[in-house]
Formats: C-alpha cells, sequence, structure tokens
C-alpha cells in the first residue's frame, strides 16, 4: 500500500484499514517500534483525511440539496411572490388550501341555515292546511271559516312558490361552492411534488452522512434510542386506518374497544 | 334529558363547532357555547355552569384530553360529563382518552346518528 495515497472512497477506506492494521501487526511482531509509530501515525493521517473528503462531500450535498430546495436563507426580507423560496411558496399555498375550504365550508353552511326555516315553514302551514282541507272536504266548515281558509291557501301558494325558488337557489349555491375542490386539488398536487423532490434530496443528504458515520465512528447510541412521542397532542385524522391494526376503523370498532374496557 | 342543559363546544376549528351546534339544535339543545382550545374552555367551564363539554382532542394551545384531566382534577367539575369528539383514532389514545375519565368517545368524520346514540348513551347512565 502506497500510504500517501489514501484513498478517499470509504469502501476503498475501509480495505485500506485492514491491511494498514496488518502492517502494523507485522511491525509489532519483529519489535520495528520505529515503523509500526510510523504507520499507526499514518493511519490517523488516513481517517483525519477520509473524515475531511467525507465532510467536504456532505456539505456540497447539503449546498446542493439547498439550492435544490430554493430554501430562503434570509426569510426576514420582504420576498416578492417570484423569488419566493419553494418551502415558503408551499406554505402559502397551503394556507390558501385552509382558507379555501373554511370559506367553501362557511358558505355551504349558510345556505343550509337559510334553507332550514324555509322548509320547516312548508312542513308544518302544509300540514296545518292539510288538516283544515280535511275538515272542508268533511264538510265540517262553515262558509266563514272556509273563507278564511280560501285566503290562507291563496297565501300559502305564494309563498311556496317563492319559498321553493329560494331553495332552489341555495341548493345550486351549494354546488357551486364545490368548486374549491379543483381548485385545492392542483395546488395540493404541487405541493405534493414539491414534497417527493425534498424528500429524495433528503435521502440522498442521510445517505453521504451516514457514510461518514460509519467510517468515522461518530454513530451515537441516541439515534437508535429515538425517543417515542407520547400521544397527547394528537395526531390528527389517520388516513390508512383498515391497514393499520392499533387504529379503529370505525365508530363501531371504537365503541368496541370501549365496550371491553367496561364502558 | 334536560333539553336546556347548558353546552360548551370545544374545536380549533370554527366549521367543526357550527357542524356540531347546527347537529345539537336538531336535537334539541340551544343553550350551546363555544370555546376554541381547552385554555379558553377552562376559564368558562369553571366560572359557567355548564352541564355537558363536548371536545375535540388534537388543539393548540391546551389539547382536549388534557382539558378531560384538568376537569377531572377540579373539586367541581370533577363529575361533568364529557364527550370526545375527534380524529385521533388509535387504540391507545381511546385506552387513554377511557382511564382520563371521558364519558363517550365519537370519531371523526361522524354521523348525526352516533352523535345523538352518545349523548342519549351519556345522559342514561348520569341521570
Amino acid at each position: 500500500m502506497d500510504s500517501n495515497q489514501f484513498s478517499k472512497d470509504p469502501n476503498r477506506a475501509v480495505e485500506d484499514l485492514r491491511e494498514a492494521a496488518q502492517m502494523l501487526l507485522e511491525k509489532l511482531q519483529n519489535e520495528d517500534y520505529h515503523d509500526a509509530s510510523e504507520v499507526i501515525s499514518k493511519l490517523n493521517q488516513q481517517r483525519d483525511s477520509l473524515i475531511f473528503n467525507s465532510v467536504g462531500k456532505l456539505t456540497r450535498a447539503l449546498h446542493n440539496a439547498i439550492v435544490n430546495f430554493n430554501v430562503d436563507a434570509n426569510s426576514d426580507n420582504d420576498s416578492t411572490l417570484s423569488d419566493k423560496s419553494h418551502i415558503s411558496d408551499a406554505s402559502d399555498r397551503l394556507n390558501y388550501v385552509l382558507k379555501l375550504t373554511q370559506d367553501a365550508a362557511d358558505k355551504t353552511m349558510d345556505r343550509v341555515e337559510a334553507s332550514a326555516p324555509i322548509a320547516a315553514e312548508i312542513i308544518t302551514e302544509s300540514a296545518q292546511l292539510r288538516e283544515e282541507w280535511k275538515r272542508f272536504k268533511r264538510r265540517e266548515m262553515g262558509p266563514d271559516e272556509f273563507r278564511q281558509l280560501y285566503y290562507r291557501m291563496d297565501e300559502f301558494l305564494a309563498r311556496i312558490g317563492t319559498g321553493a325558488e329560494q331553495l332552489g337557489l341555495n341548493l345550486q349555491d351549494i354546488i357551486l361552492e364545490q368548486g374549491y375542490q379543483d381548485l385545492t386539488g392542483q395546488v395540493l398536487k404541487k405541493v405534493i411534488g414539491l414534497i417527493s423532490d425534498v424528500e429524495g434530496e433528503l435521502v440522498q443528504l442521510v445517505r453521504i452522512a451516514g457514510q461518514v458515520e460509519d467510517v468515522a465512528g461518530f454513530r451515537s447510541k441516541a439515534d437508535k434510542e429515538a425517543a417515542e412521542k407520547k400521544s397527547a397532542n394528537g395526531e390528527g385524522p389517520q388516513i390508512q386506518a383498515k391497514h393499520r391494526p392499533d387504529v379503529m376503523a370505525s365508530q363501531d370498532e371504537v365503541d368496541d374497544l370501549l365496550s371491553s374496557l367496561g364502558f | 334529558m334536560d333539553k336546556n342543559m347548558k353546552i360548551l363546544i370545544v374545536d380549533d376549528f370554527s366549521t367543526m363547532r357550527r357542524i356540531i351546534k347546527n347537529l345539537l339544535r336538531d336535537l334539541g339543545f340551544t343553550n350551546t357555547q363555544e370555546a376554541d382550545d381547552g385554555q379558553t374552555a377552562l376559564p368558562m367551564l369553571k366560572n359557567g355552569d355548564f352541564d355537558f363539554l363536548v371536545t375535540d382532542w388534537n388543539m393548540p394551545g391546551m389539547t382536549g384530553i388534557e382539558l378531560l384531566r384538568q376537569v377531572r382534577a377540579d373539586e367541581r367539575l370533577s363529575s361533568l360529563p364529557v364527550l370526545m369528539v375527534t380524529a385521533e383514532a388509535k387504540r391507545e389514545q381511546i385506552i387513554e382518552a377511557a382511564q382520563s375519565g371521558v364519558n363517550g368517545y365519537v370519531v371523526k368524520p361522524f354521523t348525526a346518528q352516533a352523535l345523538k346514540e352518545k349523548i342519549e348513551k351519556i345522559f342514561d347512565r348520569v341521570g
């Protein structure tokens, strides 16, 4: 092994390490301590240069990743939309989705709340008129009462006309409000695209960092003991409940679990 | 069941509060108030002679599970019936809620029927 040409490739470096160790052992067995200490110092150099190289690689990869993410380093400056980073642009887009869905939900509920009294009035008034009409058919109604019924019926027919018209308009508004699905869908697809790009870059970074850790022996035990996050903060909706045994997929399953707990 | 009972609805999304409020009104309960997280809800509960609490789990500030614990720890509120209406559906979370003293648990998205059943069940037991 030419000790002045340390390999910059981590896989090759392990090979070199093995050779050097062998050499060190031989020197020690031959009681050639001067050469042995030289091998040790070369080993050190080799390790240092490998770490140096790997850190260099990592730095370059990080730089590339940052360029690719287009992350805003100076997020405090007032950037116009065009030079905004992808990440803050994605946040804006998601906020837009939030706003659009909220607005649509509000408007839909406004329409429903405006419709409910119209429907309720039709139900009660028609029920009452029907009873009156039955009395009329059974000839239980005097001429004065019939005259009242006559005017009431006339009024009701007029009201039912405008009421039904209003209901129709409200229903149409509710339909139109569902247009948010199209707009938010487009935005969400863009953000999903960005997330998978970012993920690709991160995987690349993790891979390089992993090599550095392996060779330099940096890997800490703490990584493996990543504390499991407590659930107290809540996780939000489970989107693949059917595929996870620890998640209840329906109200019935929740009820079964609770009754097994004595509820 | 007293239809005039005072109900506090706690959820960080106004849409969800409105949905629950509408469903409760359809069931005949009109005496409702709203709060957007546990931190706002707790003082309201302490000062407000509420008869029933409907709360979400996942909220900023104070979560619903923490609110539930605080309610159970408060001498005057400890027996307040609490219904959780939440998207949290993990087994361990439901067990946690049960152990913290929840009276009913409805997972989102839910139906008017499910909400009605749980409320009736709670008040059948509480009496």
